[in-house]
Order: C-alpha cells, then sequence, then structure tokens
C-alpha cells in the first residue's frame, strides 16, 4: 500500500470516529461509568418530571395515616409505598421532590465554590508573592472556623433561603478547592512545558487556561464529586438546624432531620431519604471517576 | 570575510545570576547561591556554540538567562544589538520569535493535555501568524521537516517514544523561524543511538534555516560532534573558551584537561586511572576564594587561593582563565599527578 492511500484511511478513520462517539464506546465498556451515569441519570430524570412521578402532594399532611410503615411491612398501606412521616406526608413522594432540592443545591453549590476555588488557587499558585499571601491566609482564617459555625452566623444574618444557602455553602467549601488547585499549579508551573510557553511567548492568561489549567481538572473533578455528596449533607446539617430548607420545600437533608426524633419507632422516616442521599452520592463519585480517566489522555483503556 | 562585529548575535556581557536562600517567617535573606557569576561572552551568526561542564556549574541558567525566562541578577545580554535583561515583558514576547528553546526531558516539555498539532502549533497561534487551513499546512511542513508522519497529528505526546518527542520539540521550536536556538541538554536524556539521529537532524536543520545554536550538555562526545566552538564553565564561571578542536587537541585550563581526561575510552587494553581532579563539586553558595577551581586544581598555588584569575584571550579566540594555562611546553608531563598526557 502506498503511504498516500494509507493517509487517507487513516484520515476516514479520525473522521468517523468522532470525539463524541470515543466517548461513549468508552463509556459503555467502564462499569462503574455506566453505573453512575445510571444513577444520576435515574436521579435527574426523578427531579425533572416529579409532579407526574409522586403519587401524594409532598406537602399535604394527613394526620390519620400518620407514621404509616412501608407497604410490605406489618401495618402498612399500598397506597404509600415507602410509609408515611409523622405529619402523614407520603415519604416516596417526598423523596422524589426532595431529589430537586438537594441536587440542585449539591450541584450549584459546588459549582460555585469549584469556580471561586479554581480561580483563586491558580492565581495564588501562579502569581505567588502578595496574591498568595493574602488568597492563602483568607483560606486559613476560613478554615480556622468552624464551617456550620460560620455558616449559621451568616444564613441567621441574612435569613435562611435557597439563594443564600447556595450563597453560603459555595461561600465556604471553595477554600478546599483553592488549596488544592494552588499546589498542584504550583508543582505544575515548574514544568518544562509551561517554560517553553512562556519561551514561545505566550501570554500569562493562556498559560494558566491552557497549560495549568486542564492538567489540574482531573484531580479537581475527584474533589468536586466527593463535595457534592459533603454538600448534600451539610445543606442535611443545617435543614436541621432550622436555617436550611424552610417547609414546605422539602429536600433530603430536611426529611433525615424530620425523621431522626422517631428513628427508634419509626425507622423508615428517615432510612428511606438516608438511602437517597447514599445511592445519589455514590453515583455521582461513580461518574467523576469514570470523568477523571477520561479526560486524563495517558488512561485510554 | 564579514567584520567580527557583524557576526555576533548574541553578547553576554558579566553576566550574574543569584539566587537568594530565604529562611523562617520573614523570608530574611541569609545567604545567595551564585549559579552563575561573571559570564562573558558572544555567539556568532550561523554557529554552533557548546557550553559544558558539571551538574551544578551554571549551564542551564546560563541558557535561561539567554531565553529571557530568568532575570539577571547583574549584566547584559544584548541579542541583535537589544539588550533582553531591559526589555519590558511586551518586548520580550516579540524577541521570543527570534529566540527559541528545546529542552532535556522530552517527557516534561510537552504539555500532556496537547496533541502533537496542537504544540507544534501553538507559536503560531499565539503569535497570531496562521489559523485555521493554513495553521495546519505549516504544522504538516514542520512535522515532515523533522521527520514525523502526518498521521500523527492528532497524537498526544505519550504516544511517542523519547526521540519522536524530541522531534515535536524541535518542530514547536522551529514553528517561528527563529534565529537562535538554546539546545538545553537537548539530547542528554536520549539513547545514544537516538542521540546521534536527533544531532544530526538538528545540524542538517541548521544548514537549511541558516541557525544558530547555543547547545548546552554535559556529555563532551555530543558537544564535539556538533559544536564549532566550546565553552567550559565552572562554578559559575567561563573557564575556558575556544574552537572545537583548539579546545579538544590542546586544553589550557587544568579543569578543562581533566574533563577531557575523563570521557570513557571504550577500549579496556587503554584504560587509565582517573585521578586528576579528586573531591566533589564546591557549593556554589560558598565558592572558594581566588580561582573557583583550586581546591581541586593539581597545580594550583598560593596565588590560586587568594587570586582571581582574569578571563583572557591568551592565543588568537582561545579565552581562559587561569593563572598557570597548560601551553605547549608542559603539557607532556603533568607536574604532580604524573600522569603523562595520553594521545
Amino acid at each position: 500500500m502506498t503511504q498516500a492511500s494509507e493517509t487517507t484511511i487513516n484520515q476516514q478513520k479520525g473522521v468517523a470516529q468522532s470525539s463524541f462517539r470515543k466517548l461513549a464506546t468508552r463509556l459503555f465498556r467502564s462499569k462503574t461509568g455506566m453505573t453512575g451515569l445510571v444513577i444520576v441519570m435515574t436521579v435527574i430524570l426523578m427531579a425533572v418530571f416529579a409532579p407526574l412521578l409522586a403519587q401524594h402532594d409532598p406537602a399535604q399532611t394527613n394526620v390519620v395515616d400518620r407514621l404509616l410503615p412501608p407497604s410490605w411491612s406489618e401495618g402498612g398501606s399500598p397506597e404509600f409505598l415507602l410509609g408515611t412521616d409523622n405529619l402523614g406526608r407520603d415519604i416516596l413522594s417526598r423523596i422524589i421532590y426532595g431529589s430537586r432540592i438537594s441536587l440542585f443545591i449539591g450541584v450549584s453549590a459546588v459549582l460555585l465554590a469549584g469556580a471561586i476555588g479554581m480561580a483563586l488557587g491558580l492565581i495564588a499558585g501562579y502569581y505567588g508573592k502578595v496574591w498568595d499571601f493574602v488568597i492563602m491566609r483568607t483560606v486559613d482564617a476560613l478554615l480556622a472556623i468552624p464551617n456550620i459555625l460560620f455558616m449559621l452566623i451568616i444564613l441567621a444574618v441574612l435569613g435562611p433561603s435557597l439563594t443564600t444557602l447556595i450563597l453560603v455553602l459555595g461561600g465556604t467549601t471553595w477554600v478546599v478547592y483553592a488549596r488544592m488547585v494552588r499546589s498542584e499549579t504550583l508543582s505544575i508551573k515548574e514544568r518544562d512545558y509551561v517554560k517553553s510557553a512562556k519561551a514561545i511567548g505566550a501570554k500569562d492568561f493562556r498559560i494558566i487556561m491552557k497549560y495549568i489549567l486542564p492538567n489540574v481538572i482531573s484531580s479537581f473533578i475527584v474533589i468536586a464529586t466527593l463535595n457534592v455528596a459533603t454538600t448534600i449533607i451539610l445543606e442535611a446539617s443545617l435543614s436541621f438546624l432550622g436555617l436550611g430548607i424552610q417547609p414546605p420545600d422539602v429536600s433530603w437533608g430536611l426529611m433525615l432531620s424530620d425523621g431522626r426524633e422517631y428513628i427508634a419507632t419509626s425507622w423508615w422516616v428517615a432510612t428511606f431519604p438516608g438511602i437517597a442521599i447514599t445511592i445519589t452520592v455514590l453515583g455521582v463519585i461513580f461518574l467523576g471517576d469514570w470523568l477523571r480517566d477520561v479526560l486524563d489522555p495517558k488512561i485510554k483503556e | 570575510m564579514q567584520s567580527t562585529e557583524e557576526r555576533v548575535i548574541m553578547e553576554v556581557i558579566d553576566l550574574k545570576k543569584h539566587f537568594d536562600l530565604t529562611k523562617g517567617f520573614i523570608k530574611k535573606t541569609h545567604s545567595k547561591i551564585k549559579a552563575v557569576d561573571g559570564l562573558n561572552f558572544q555567539v556568532y551568526k550561523g554557529e554552533t556554540l557548546g557550553i559544558v561542564g558539571e551538574s551544578g556549574c551554571g549551564k542551564s541558567t546560563t541558557g535561561q538567562l539567554m531565553l529571557g525566562l530568568l532575570d539577571a541578577t547583574e549584566g547584559h545580554i544584548y541579542f541583535q544589538n537589544e539588550d533582553i535583561s531591559a526589555m519590558s515583558q511586551e518586548e520580550l514576547r516579540k524577541a521570543r520569535r527570534d529566540l527559541q528553546v528545546i529542552f532535556q526531558d522530552p517527557y516534561s516539555s510537552l504539555n500532556p493535555r496537547m496533541t502533537v498539532e496542537q504544540i507544534i502549533g501553538e507559536p503560531l497561534v499565539v503569535h497570531g501568524l496562521a489559523s485555521g487551513k493554513e495553521l495546519k499546512e505549516q504544522v504538516r511542513e514542520l512535522m515532515k521537516l523533522v521527520g514525523l508522519r502526518e498521521h500523527q497529528m492528532k497524537l498526544y505526546p505519550h504516544e511517542f517514544s523519547g526521540g519522536q518527542r524530541q522531534r515535536i520539540g524541535i518542530a514547536r521550536a522551529l514553528a517561528l523561524k527563529p534565529k537562535v536556538i538554546v539546545c538545553d541538554e537537548a539530547v542528554s536524556a536520549l539513547d545514544v543511538s537516538i542521540q546521534a539521529q536527533i544531532l544530526n537532524l538538528l545540524k542538517k536543520l541548521q544548514k537549511e534555516m541558516n541557525l544558530t545554536y547555543i547547545f548546552i550538555a554535559h556529555g563532551l562526545p555530543a558537544v564535539r560532534h556538533i559544536s564549532d566552538r566550546i565553552g567550559v564553565m565552572y562554578l559559575g564561571k567561563m573557564v575556558e573558551l575556544a574552537d572545537r578542536n583548539e579546545l579538544f587537541e590542546h586544553p589550557l585550563h587544568p579543569y578543562t584537561y581533566a574533563l577531557l581526561d575523563s570521557v570513557p575510552i571504550p577500549d579496556p587494553k587503554l584504560r587509565k586511572e582517573h585521578q586528576l581532579i579528586k573531591g566533589e563539586i564546591p557549593s556554589p553558595i560558598n565558592p572558594p576564594s581566588g580561582c573557583p577551581f583550586h581546591p581541586r586544581c593539581p597545580f594550583a598555588t598560593e596565588k590560586c587561593k587568594i587570586e582571581v584569575p582574569e578571563y583572557r584571550e591568551i592565543l588568537p579566540n582561545h579565552f581562559v582563565a587561569c593563572h598557570y594555562p597548560l601551553l605547549q611546553e608542559d603539557t607532556n608531563v603533568l607536574p604532580d599527578s604524573g600522569i603523562s598526557k595520553v594521545k
């Protein structure tokens, strides 16, 4: 075969296998990636189609049917598959509706925190000197204050609402990303490929965006996915303390804290939202792991 | 024949680079590493200037200073009669079109997240010289020039061997059609057979593109193969600089002599004792007084301990910094060491 035809064949291959299709085939090959995707997609669909899926109004109380056990156990009613809570609200419907707020808070607070942490970490690591000093001492100061206490103070001042909750969660958890991104940046900026970019004449912004950020992103994604989990749980703690989600809105965290009082007599009230949190968090982590591998061109098979 | 002044493309004058060693919370400077301590030399158009020396002698720092990647503590670097060390960031960015670098480690000098096409095209994109189809065409030509195949364009650096990666690095350095390329240990990390390939490629490119190389290395055979002139560095100072053959055949500085003497000969029958220089290279934090080489020099006298030898042109085009250069009459038998010079 001549070299010319060899190249054309290679080019055709390249066109046929577009990057999206490559991604998809790699996703189907990875078991954890698939599991993660299925779980996350299920939760997202659940959140989107909540009104269609839920049998009951999540806020509707029904004192007669309060604290009914799940349908399969003794005394359960087929009408309430996972039982009812202390006010007689259907737990399944509440989990379905709760996924909306829990997911929304988890993802948006992580995005906010990630964006702040990434930007400040890159600046501190790349420019060093005064930037580094100011940013990292702020991080130290924030770390020195117990997270929950700090959030409580802000929430108490601003008043609890979905927006403030996201702002507070994002505004306090960015320190983790900033520290991680800074230390990675410090090591990456000494590598020869960054020096070569400088030698080429690339500007700082380009070096940060094209040389440092892509090489930090994989560790960043791992931490971010783990933090979706932490954030959902933090939201639960805040809701438990009364400064998180306010009824009639419902989140898994709020359900968890509501059920705590009845854990000895009616285990299902706290257990099912707990399981929902665990499964979702696991799904996000699986997906994050897979995403990290995909983003690293070195790990291909 | 051009006059000397026209031939000079780069000139280094009294160049110094000291790194501060800091300690404690308030970052008090307690001592300095004198990585480069008073360098003077010229680089001629179209030549290859080799710079050799042991690890830590400041040769890589010199390279980075000449590229403007580090700021000089003192002294000047003139590139085409303009002072690099006095340039603003923006001026330097423009000057870099003519001044490129090839790094030692082909594994860390390429961004693992970029494809070969992006890496080689990057200089053109950064300076806004080409885009779209034209960019692709230029990248293709550069790849051909350094012996890479076109279908390797979309691959990532980790899919290549060390030698191929170094070719990618060379293609990137050539993209801007520079005048001077600093090769910082460009072949040291490669196998000997690959080294030869890359050296020959560099030679070929030099002829075709009229390039000037500053070839920094610690391996003498490679330097000898490619250089026109060779400078020997020791503890941040140039101790000797001469034409390649002159340096190899008539070294004037005892350190150069010792370096040449330490090149292994691949014949067990010709093996000899290497004991001309003893001990380790002294720390550049606290370099010896007088001549920096005196603690290890077999010919050192009291004068060497006190007086810093002047770097001077002792023979035409042969610079040396030594009080007692090894001139012809005494190179046959070296006193003290008892070793006669093997030819």
